[in-house]
């Protein structure tokens, strides 16, 4: 990137008085500066915090779960073999088979529950989004300061929660919270307090979601109509819908289900004439959408960092921005595939059919990021690798998909290592690699550092090659019938189960090689230019780190956020920028800004 | 950052509080700051819509399921207290809109009584479901005054100094494990009880909510903060209350009047 030194910190010489992040003060005046700030970008890197402090308490869960399955658990002749959590918590072996399996339950269930309900849902929305979203509509801050400040503090409340119950000794339920067990099972304020806990992150996503979707609405920049809106923006819209419109179920889901455990009031309780699988109707009718929360984001980001790093116009714009928001309204159709077997055939035949559906928008924009690619002059930096990463995981995570949408063959893979690969390859190689990759394009404009670049892609690689290990003997052993959840098996699938962890404790050595990166950024990486890839969309147009207001001056839109054939970035200089060949009048050629 | 500000200076302190009211500084004007109040607001009223849904599916799933049930649970309801609530509801909602216009027109004194009597209202109908419904259904005890209680046998048991008069075989229409009613014919009543508990204690909270939003309204208009430029607390406590005046159009008929 040798043009990137020609960018200028500031346009207009516009005096410079500090950014967002220059402490107001001492040390107590910057802590309550924080905690009171209604500043989208101050609140969007405390966001950023927490979510990665959870992805790794959620990571050490994962953890202790592969390291369980090392070997199976076997009685012989009295004694107890293989429960190795159980042992770390109790000098003496356990009485038995079922309370030492009690300890896997209670942590692939944290496991579960953190990771979706602290981590995946609210990572990229609420961190990346909180900060990009306004800078990107050329907006000075999300359109309710104060509540978007309010969804913070819901967050950690919620969370706050979540954690009591984990001290107290945590739920055994999964992260589903099924009934009739989560209503029986022992640790009855545990649980209480663990469902309560999502309840309350339910506001907070919820309060999000229409913060963005008003902010999209009403404080875009002059000059910006729909279709000049970047395309992170246009997933996160989709994703705000699917939060503000599913949330509130899963929210008298769980109330519903606090008031079956406090006063049995039988509404999901077979014995009083109640019907546990409402409960999972209620319950996938939210958390099938909330997958699309979890993923749209994601390809928001994408989107983004495919265009700017192979410095080309996104192939199929509006095709992208559609398939958006057709995921959105297909996404409220699909639940039912969680629960073919509790239902009619027929509508199991309906549920299947519109499951189908979904991989329609998706293929659209898989195929457009890949024709955005051919013939771009593509930068192998780490955010464009995790970006090939996400194609190559994102895309076996689809296609693994539909076998299990598919009657026949889900008879035969559902509740098995199958379903657990398939969605930690959407999830994980889908969102948390977006998250990823994001999060290396706009660290410099987050904090006006760069990063080491080789280390971060030698982090990358081993993430891959973790993960790949991890989770594609996985499929393998789904297909042979292991099922999921179980804290033993038969000795035949001890050995794919002790690669699967090889691989797991791999991806922990790239994911502490990323964290040493990003600590010697903060402390000792050289100080970022406002553009250092050449974007063309408003945030790039701010420094790095933004000022306050975000920028000097109401920026006013004048071309699409990937006339990367037509523009000049801005900070970048004309004679050196790589136009092509074909843009020969110089009026085609705008400066940007 | 002064060069970003593009509100306009901010007029003479000896004017009213509502006409010195400054937007905040990322909008542009105003009447924008107010079009994204509201927008923002009906999405919020989305969502709660969306959370009475779990309710209502319930009621519908489980009156396709036990209609003996619900028709047994719906007819021990007394529709004329769910028809008063309805019609002090409705009341409040005038009384509630009349209060926006009011302010809109300059018209403090008036718009304040409009609160108030809207306020009155929600407390009225708070005191109708607990005292006379919520209260001898759960534990057989009728307040004083309740008409109804001159149609049973009193026990001879009072509480709280006389206020209340407990009715033996009465009480005990609770929902679930905790129903104890001795003379049910449906086994599935216990649900019914849970459907009705859970969809109007949720309404009833959300009463409480809206009273809440509606005095600090007050408390504001008092001070002057609302007038015909600035009223969009108002206009946001209106359309919760009108919300929950619906929600309430919604269970009156499928609880009280539909067999």
């Amino acid at each position: 990137m040798s043009a990137a030194s020609h960018a200028t910190g500031h346009a207009g010489g516009h005096a410079h008085h500090g950014n967002y992040l220059t402490p107001k003060g001492g040390f107590w005046t910057t802590v309550k500066d924080w905690a009171t700030t209604v500043d989208h970008k101050k609140i969007g890197i405390m966001y950023l915090f927490a979510i990665l402090f959870m992805f790794f308490l959620g990571g050490v869960m994962a953890l202790a779960v592969r390291a369980e399955l090392w070997e199976p658990v076997r009685q012989e002749g009295g004694q107890i073999s293989g429960q190795m959590l159980y042992s770390m918590f109790n000098s003496e072996p356990a009485t038995s088979i079922a309370e030492g399996n009690n300890n896997y339950n209670r942590v692939f269930t944290l496991h579960g529950a953190i990771m979706v309900f602290m981590v995946i849902v609210p990572s990229i929305p609420a961190s990346l989004g909180n900060f990009l979203l306004p800078l990107m509509l050329g907006a000075k801050d999300v359109a309710f300061p104060r509540l978007n400040l309010l969804s913070w503090y819901i967050y950690l409340f919620g969370s706050f929660f979540a954690v009591i119950s984990l001290v107290m000794g945590g739920v055994d339920t999964g992260w589903t919270f099924y009934t009739p067990y989560s209503t029986t099972t022992e640790g009855y304020w545990r649980v209480v307090l663990m469902v309560l806990g999502a309840f309350i992150l339910g506001f907070s996503s919820i309060l999000t979601g229409l913060n963005f979707i008003v902010t999209v609405h009403k404080l875009r920049a002059p000059g910006m109509g729909w279709f000049d809106m970047p395309l992170f923006v246009w997933a996160i819209y989709s994703s705000a819908i699917i939060q503000v419109l599913a949330t509130p179920v899963i929210g008298i889901t769980l109330l519903l289900l606090i008031m079956e455990r406090v006063f049995r009031i039988g509404i999901f309780d077979p014995a009083l004439g109640g019907d546990p699988v409402l409960y999972q109707h209620f319950f996938w009718f939210y958390s099938h959408p909330v997958v699309y929360v979890m993923i749209l984001p994601g390809m928001g980001i994408i989107s983004d960092v495919i265009a700017v790093q192979s410095h080309k116009r996104i192939f199929g714009y509006r095709a992208i921005a559609f398939a958006s928001l057709g995921i959105a309204a297909v996404s409220f159709l699909v639940w039912g595939h969680h629960m073919f077997t509790s239902m009619s055939e027929l509508a199991a035949m309906v549920f299947s059919a519109l499951t189908f559906l979904v991989a329609i928008p998706t293929a659209v924009k898989v195929f457009n990021w890949i024709m955005t690619l051919y013939k771009g002059s593509i930068a192998f930096n780490t955010p464009m690798v995790y970006t090939l990463i996400f194609l190559v995981l994102f895309s076996i995570g689809g296609l693994t998909g539909l076998p299990l949408g598919t009657l026949a063959t889900d008879v035969h893979l559902h509740d098995s290592y199958f379903v657990v690969a398939h969605f930690h390859y959407v999830m994980m190689g889908g969102t948390i690699m977006a998250l990823m990759a994001g999060l290396h394009h706009w660290w410099p404009k987050f904090f006006g550092k760069m990063y080491n670049e080789p280390m971060a892609i030698v982090g990358a690689l081993l993430v891959f090659v973790g993960f790949n290990i991890t989770f594609f003997t996985q499929f393998f052993l789904g297909s042979q019938g292991m099922p999921r959840r179980y804290a033993s098996y038969v000795d035949e699938f001890q050995f794919l189960h002790q690669v699967s962890t090889v691989g797991s404790f791999l991806l922990l050595v790239g994911f502490l090689v990323h964290l040493g990166v990003f600590i010697h950024s903060l402390v000792a990486g050289k100080t970022a230019p406002a553009n250092p890839w050449g974007g063309l969309t408003l945030e790039w147009l701010a420094d790095s780190p933004p000022d306050e207001h975000n920028f000097h001056h109401e920026p006013i839109v004048k071309h699409g956020p990937y006339d990367f054939d037509a523009v000049v970035p801005p900070h970048w200089d004309p004679a050196d920028y790589p136009l092509p060949a074909d843009v020969t009048k110089p009026h085609n050629v705008v400066k940007a800004h | 950052m002064s060069t970003l500000d593009t509100r306009p200076n901010q007029p003479a302190a000896n004017k009213p509080v509502w006409s010195r009211y400054v937007h905040g500084h990322h909008w542009r004007t105003a009447a924008e700051e107010f079009d994204g109040a509201k927008l923002g607001f009906w999405l919020f009223l989305t969502t709660e819509v969306l959370l009475f849904a779990g309710i209502f599916c319930a009621y519908a799933l489980f009156r396709a399921m036990y209609p003996e049930a619900w028709a047994e649970g719906s007819g021990s309801l007394d529709w004329k207290w769910g028809a008063l609530n309805t019609v002090v509801l409705l009341v409040s909602s005038y009384t509630m809109a009349a209060s926006i216009y009011a302010f809109q027109t300059d018209q403090q004194k008036r718009a304040q009584i409009n609160l108030l009597i809207t306020l009155v209202a929600g407390f009225a109908f708070l005191a109708i479901k607990f005292l006379f419904e919520y209260t001898p259904k759960w534990s057989g005890y009728f307040f004083v005054l309740d008409p109804a209680l001159s149609h049973y046998p009193e026990s001879g048991k009072t509480a709280l100094g006389g206020l209340f008069h407990f009715v033996e075989g009465y009480g005990g229409k609770r929902p679930g494990e905790l129903f104890s009613y001795p003379f049910a014919e449906s086994a599935n009543m216990p649900l019914w009880w849970s459907v009705y508990y859970c969809g109007t204690s949720l309404h009833a909270l959300h009463v409480i909510i809206g009273m809440i939003l509606i005095a600090r309204v007050y408390v504001k208009g008092v001070k002057g903060h609302y007038g015909p430029t600035y009223y969009t607390g108002v206009e946001i406590a209106g359309l919760y209350w009108h919300l929950v005046d619906l929600i309430w159009i919604f269970l009156f008929p499928l609880l009280y009047l539909i067999h």
